[in-house]
């Protein structure tokens, strides 16, 4: 019998959607491994956390009650105290920001081997992890020969859980050596804001790298204009200051739900993805046909961009 | 007070790429330097720039064609670099999480930088995991995703933000020394002058192998195996407008009025 440990998210005291998902991942694994599903709830209102965690294919939550915030030198420490108690064939940690800053420093301590991003996983006497590489362009297999192994799952990939799990809840105590933290969160900052809202937007122009200049910025704004929609953009413009950060969408910028999201010169990157695959209608013009936005656009135009805007402008101009 | 970046020299693909085995055919491939890594470098050129008394160091794990891309972080101002390469690592199917966090901390006990930056990621295998595993393996603080930066070289702390998901930043207090993992956009990162790549040829790579690392060649033995590649299945069922431009942007101006695009 083997077992899988799980480390939920959670922010300011509310538990993210990966958690769910990572009960999904957890319980699959737990069952092809013929084995239990732990879960760890570390820092926060621990008990709200793990009666709402309760859920179909979690046998046990094991609650660390220290700290509101996440601090991943806590993170560190807690999830070895429970390595050390349940030795679990996997550990389970969620690919979110926080995850990357706690999952690949656990793993080396424990001297387990990791692989981070997963969008599949299975077992079968030996782990098999699916993943993307370069950019989302191709999928990848590997296998993991050594147990114990830690992986990192992706948001979105696995249903959330649901039901209830009648899990025994139980609390844990672990004493935080405080003189080996070497970090202190001293506050957060929403940022982003200001006068216009992408996300109450009916229809997105979204502009990506492929825009190439600053000064073609203007062209889209062109077609946005005739289009009577809002400009939008992928990281990039942002980080090279052409448009302002409230325009951004993805996984660190907005996540928007238009009804019709145009990406223009825009890859699709999973991170961009996170924040529109949820518009009523995509369309993507790319010269790329392997671009990943293919891969989740309704309608599509491979060709120059700076061919098809101009003579989409004039079509909506006339 | 010394800086040290990792510097990795990373493969995009390019169109109409096909696949040789769990490779991409080296046709479609073009090496450029991995782009979270530029932001890295100017991270510790413009602390360099603010204080005389820094010193900053590159390290990458490559081959010698990444020299090209080393010499370009040279060229932008970084003052040496090191790059670790030799026939075992060469021979290495694959490098881990695990067998680079030893080979970086390696370099660490060497040089003993007060702080090291890497990028968020590679763009190639995104595997996001690397500075955190260097941090935990050289005893140093550290911190992920990393997208302000205000150095306090005489109280010894690093104070960051660090970008979490859906526009909330993080305020957090680092201990040096320390990794932290650079993010896109923390600054500008300059072009080279072209009397900065005249200076770069004069400047030093330093090759270390394994033996001169003093590690064993077990090092880079490793459990994860890359078993298969292949293009992703397609979720939705795009429908393409071919023919020229204006022939594409009529029939997509169709659609899009259909849904009420561009109604008054
Ligand atoms: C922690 C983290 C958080 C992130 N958060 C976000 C986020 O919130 N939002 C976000 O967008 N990204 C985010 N990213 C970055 C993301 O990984 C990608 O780097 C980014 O989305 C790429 O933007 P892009 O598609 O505009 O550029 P690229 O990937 O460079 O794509 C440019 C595209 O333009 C096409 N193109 C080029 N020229 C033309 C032309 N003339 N006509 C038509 N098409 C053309 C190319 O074929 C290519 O597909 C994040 C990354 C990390 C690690």
């Amino acid at each position: 019998m083997s077992d899988v440990l799980a480390v939920v998210d959670h922010r300011r005291g509310q538990l993210r959607d990966v958690s769910y998902e990572l009960i999904s991942a957890g319980a699959a694994l737990a069952e092809a491994m013929d084995g239990t599903l732990a879960l760890a709830v570390i820092s926060g209102n621990v008990e709200q956390f793990a009666a709402t965690l309760d859920r179909e294919g979690v046998d046990t939550i094991y609650t660390v009650d220290h700290g509101e915030e996440f601090n991943h030198d806590v993170y560190v420490q807690s999830i070895e105290a429970l390595y050390d108690e349940l030795t679990p064939t996997a550990l389970l940690m969620p690919n979110s920001v926080n995850g990357l800053d706690y999952a690949p420093a656990i793993a080396e301590r424990l001297g387990m081997p990791l692989v981070t991003d997963a969008i599949d996983l299975s077992y079968d006497e030996i782990l098999t992890v699916t993943r993307e590489m370069y950019g989302s362009k191709v999928e990848t297999t590997v296998t993991v020969s050594e147990e114990p192994f830690a992986v990192t799952v992706r948001g979105s990939e696995w249903a959330k859980a649901e039901g209830n799990g009648g899990a025994t809840i139980e609390p844990f105590e672990v004493s935080i050596d405080e003189s080996a933290m070497r970090s202190t969160v001293t506050g957060f900052e929403e940022v982003g804001g200001g006068d216009v809202d992408i996300t109450d937007a009916d229809v997105l122009v979204s502009v990506g790298r492929g825009i190439e200049e600053e000064e073609n910025i203007e062209l889209v704004e062109r077609l946005a204009d005739a289009l009577g929609a809002t400009l939008s953009s992928s990281r990039p413009i942002v980080d090279n200051g052409w448009l302002p950060k409230n325009r951004q969408v993805g996984q660190s910028g907005k996540v928007v739900t238009p009804e019709v999201y145009i990406a223009i010169g825009i890859s699709g990157a999973v991170q961009h993805v996170a924040g529109m695959k949820g518009s009523e209608t995509i369309v993507a013009i790319n010269t790329d046909p392997d671009a990943p936005i293919f891969d989740i656009a309704d309608y599509g135009i491979i060709g120059d961009l700076f061919d098809v805007v101009p003579a989409l402008i004039e079509e909506f101009d006339e | 007070m010394k800086v040290l970046v990792a510097v990795k020299e990373v493969a995009t693909v390019e169109e109409g790429f096909e696949l040789d085995g769990t490779t991409i055919d080296e046709r479609y491939l073009e090496y450029d330097l991995n782009e979270w890594d530029d932001y890295a470098i100017e991270t510790g050129v413009q602390l360099a720039e603010d204080d005389d008394d820094i010193e900053v160091v590159s390290v990458s794990i490559g081959p010698e064609r990444a020299e090209e891309t080393i010499r370009m972080a040279l060229a932008k101002g970084v003052d040496r670099a090191i790059r670790v390469w030799d026939d075992t690592l060469a021979a290495a199917e694959l490098l881990d999480v695990r067998t680079k966090a030893e080979l970086f901390d390696a370099v660490i006990e060497a040089e003993a930088p007060d702080l090291v930056l890497t990028g968020v990621q590679a763009h190639d295998d995104s595997f996001g995991a690397t500075g955190v595993a260097v941090a935990e393996a050289a005893g140093f603080g550290h911190a992920a995703v990393v997208n302000a930066l205000e150095l306090d070289a005489d109280a010894g702390t690093a104070h960051v933000r660090r970008e979490l998901e859906g526009g909330v930043e993080e305020l957090t207090d680092v201990e040096l020394p320390a990794v932290l993992t650079i993010q896109t956009g923390i600054n500008e990162p300059r072009y080279a002058s072209l009397r900065g790549i005249r200076m770069a040829q004069r400047k030093e790579i330093d090759v270390q192998t394994l033996a001169d690392l003093g590690l064993d060649p077990a090092v880079v033995d490793s459990p994860i195996e890359l078993t298969d590649m292949y293009e992703p299945e397609s979720e939705s069922n795009v429908e393409l407008f071919e023919g020229d431009a204006n022939a594409a942007a009529e029939n997509l101006a169709t659609v899009l009025r259909e849904k009420g695009v561009g109604a008054e």
